[in-house]
């Protein structure tokens, strides 16, 4: 008995030396997160101060972010159109007075969605079998295929953008450039990702059979990857839809010229006129290529 | 099996009986892929002609593109200690942008997700207004949030980290909503019948079992914003994006590379790190 109520000592002891040590490790830890906290909010400005004049014409300084949320409020509002209900349709006509070449870079965003998707999936397809630790011919092809890949896609596609503007001029030519080599990055990774997952066994069965390389990857690694590979690429269609409303910022076509005039010229109105078309089209391309994922993937559960 | 194959033809025909779209050569099945093909093919070229993509077009660009592509190496090296401190001022800027924008948006986040999880929120139409607006909040650009804050709290790492803080907090909503709805049910129910009050039950009863996969959907995101942070500063919300965008535009190339080298390095050691914690937190 007496031994028994021993270990128990011993054991309420070590636990408690062991809960003592933790605690201090969760302290420490806390008090590091407070000071990086700390820290970044005084590098990010959030303690900065700044003169404001006041509707009585003294000033005085106040912090930023206090003085900045009024002026936050007012951008807002004014881009909120007027629309009566008397004269709806006429309200309309106005706040989408352009709607005409809107439309047109809608198209054209699309389309350069669109054709970055093609190179991208083209692109990522390839790689990301050269990039598979299990199917790659060779241990470096694979290491440069994942370096390549790491690379085009920690850019971001305005990074991109900018530096194909300057070599292809200003249109939508560089903006598929851009979106295209960012979302082959993503999607050779998503891909390879897919790849590394598949059942060895069919390639071997092709390999004993007297199948090349391409062979193997073409009869036994394909077929296992292409419902993943379909639903991928409709998402990164989504993905890239938005990205090109974007690039035209840098003057790589699409709707994001727009924004820019619309900014620099302070058409409050034709903003919140262009986030309206950029919402509305990018939820219809959700909502239909969502439906059409679902039946992909249905289709492959029923097949298999 | 009394009516086993006997010879290779029995074989195939009883196959063919058994998977008979496998062996149907005729129609749809040979057809699909070329007309698939095809069509893609037409459509880019649609593209190419009303996007003026000429050949000799493209061979320019790319032939520019080489010469940019030259300047990579060897990589520009500043040699004084202000241009060092410029590049790692911003470097560090983008690093704290993402890093406050996503605990704002986190913290933000993790009360509104409560909001649209099923198992939490019994009102249906409350539940699903709040999953629209969270889809909302994700449709708008985080470069357009920043365009919108730079007008509010002028040029600087405060209208990237909001601008990161808003767009994050519909991420956040959404993804936290669906890990407390992929939790069990039971601890619930032990809380509660224990004579825990509500806020018990989620405090001990579902956050213990969410809080793993919160805390890697954070760290995650910490690392994307990291990557996407650059742009943020393209067009002034903070950053080193400010310094990438002024050396492009003034053509130094060599210096731009340089800049874009230590993105990726500075990328990679975040991802780094936040491997280290998520295998220490979780």
């Amino acid at each position: 008995m007496s031994n028994l109520s021993l270990t128990i000592r011993n054991f309420e002891t070590e636990y408690a030396d062991v809960r003592k040590s933790m605690r201090r490790v969760q302290v420490v830890s806390i008090l590091l997160f407070l000071c990086a906290v700390l820290f970044s909010a005084y590098v990010g400005g959030f303690f900065a101060f700044t003169e404001v004049s006041l509707p009585t014409g003294e000033r005085v300084s106040m912090l930023k972010i206090w003085a900045g949320l009024p002026r936050l409020g007012e951008y807002l509002a004014k881009t909120i159109p007027t629309l009566r209900l008397e004269s709806l349709g006429s309200d309309f006509a106005e706040w989408f007075w352009r709607w005409k070449t809107w439309l047109r870079l809608l198209w054209e965003t699309i389309l350069i969605a669109y054709a970055a998707t093609v190179l991208a999936v083209v692109g990522g397809f390839l790689l990301s079998f050269l990039a598979a630790r299990n199917l790659c011919p060779a241990r470096w092809v694979a290491v440069i295929a994942r370096r390549y890949l790491e690379i085009i896609r920690t850019v971001p596609d305005l990074v991109w953008a900018l530096i194909f503007v300057f070599c292809f001029g200003v249109g939508p030519l560089a903006g598929i450039m851009a979106v295209g080599l960012h979302a082959t990055g993503s999607l050779g990774k998503l891909y390879s990702e897919a790849n590394e997952n598949i059942d060895m066994r069919p390639l071997d069965g092709i390999k004993a059979s007297g199948g090349s390389w391409f062979q193997q990857m073409r009869y036994g690694a394909v077929p296992q990857v292409i419902p993943n590979v379909i639903s991928y690429t409709l998402l990164r269609f989504e993905i890239n839809v938005r990205s090109s409303s974007i690039i035209g910022y840098v003057g790589a076509g699409g709707l994001g010229q727009e924004i820019r005039t619309a900014m620099s010229l302070q058409e409050y109105t034709d903003l919140s006129a262009l986030f309206v078309i950029i919402l509305v089209s990018v939820t219809i391309i959700d909502f239909v290529s969502e439906k059409l994922r679902h039946r992909i993937i249905g289709i492959s559960e029923h097949w298999t | 099996m009394t009516d086993a194959p006997h010879s290779d033809t029995d074989l195939v025909s009883s196959a063919k009986a058994r998977l008979p779209d496998v062996f149907d050569k005729s129609g749809s099945h040979t057809l699909t892929p070329f007309v698939v093909t095809l069509a893609v093919i037409a459509s880019l070229g649609y593209c190419a002609v009303a996007f003026g993509a000429t050949p000799a077009r493209l061979i320019e660009g790319l032939s520019r593109l080489g010469t940019i592509l030259a300047f990579m190496f060897p990589p520009h090296v500043w040699t004084t200690w202000q241009e060092w401190s410029d590049i790692l001022e911003g470097l560090g800027e983008t690093v704290v942008m993402a890093f406050l924008g996503t605990l704002l948006g986190a913290v933000v986040g993790l009360p509104v997700a409560l909001l649209g999880a099923k198992n939490i929120m019994p009102l249906n139409w409350l539940r699903l207004f709040s999953r629209r607006g969270f889809d909302a909040l994700r449709a708008v650009e985080q470069i357009i949030l920043a365009l919108i804050f730079i007008r509010a709290f002028g040029l600087g790492p405060l209208a990237g980290i909001f601008a990161i803080a808003v767009s994050e907090v519909g991420t956040f909503a959404k993804l936290f909503a669906e890990a407390i709805e992929n939790t069990s049910r039971r601890p619930v129910d032990g809380v509660k019948a224990s004579g825990g009050s509500n806020f018990q039950a989620i405090r001990y009863g579902i956050m213990p079992q969410a809080s793993p996969v919160i805390l890697s959907i954070i760290l995650y995101e910490f690392e994307s914003n990291s990557r996407s942070g650059t742009i943020l500063g393209i067009v002034g919300a903070g950053g080193i994006g400010f310094l990438l965008a002024d050396r492009m535009a003034a053509y130094r190339w060599p210096e731009a590379w340089s800049i874009i080298f230590l993105i990726i390095a500075t990328v990679c050691c975040i991802d780094a790190a936040s491997a280290w914690l998520r295998k220490r937190l979780i």
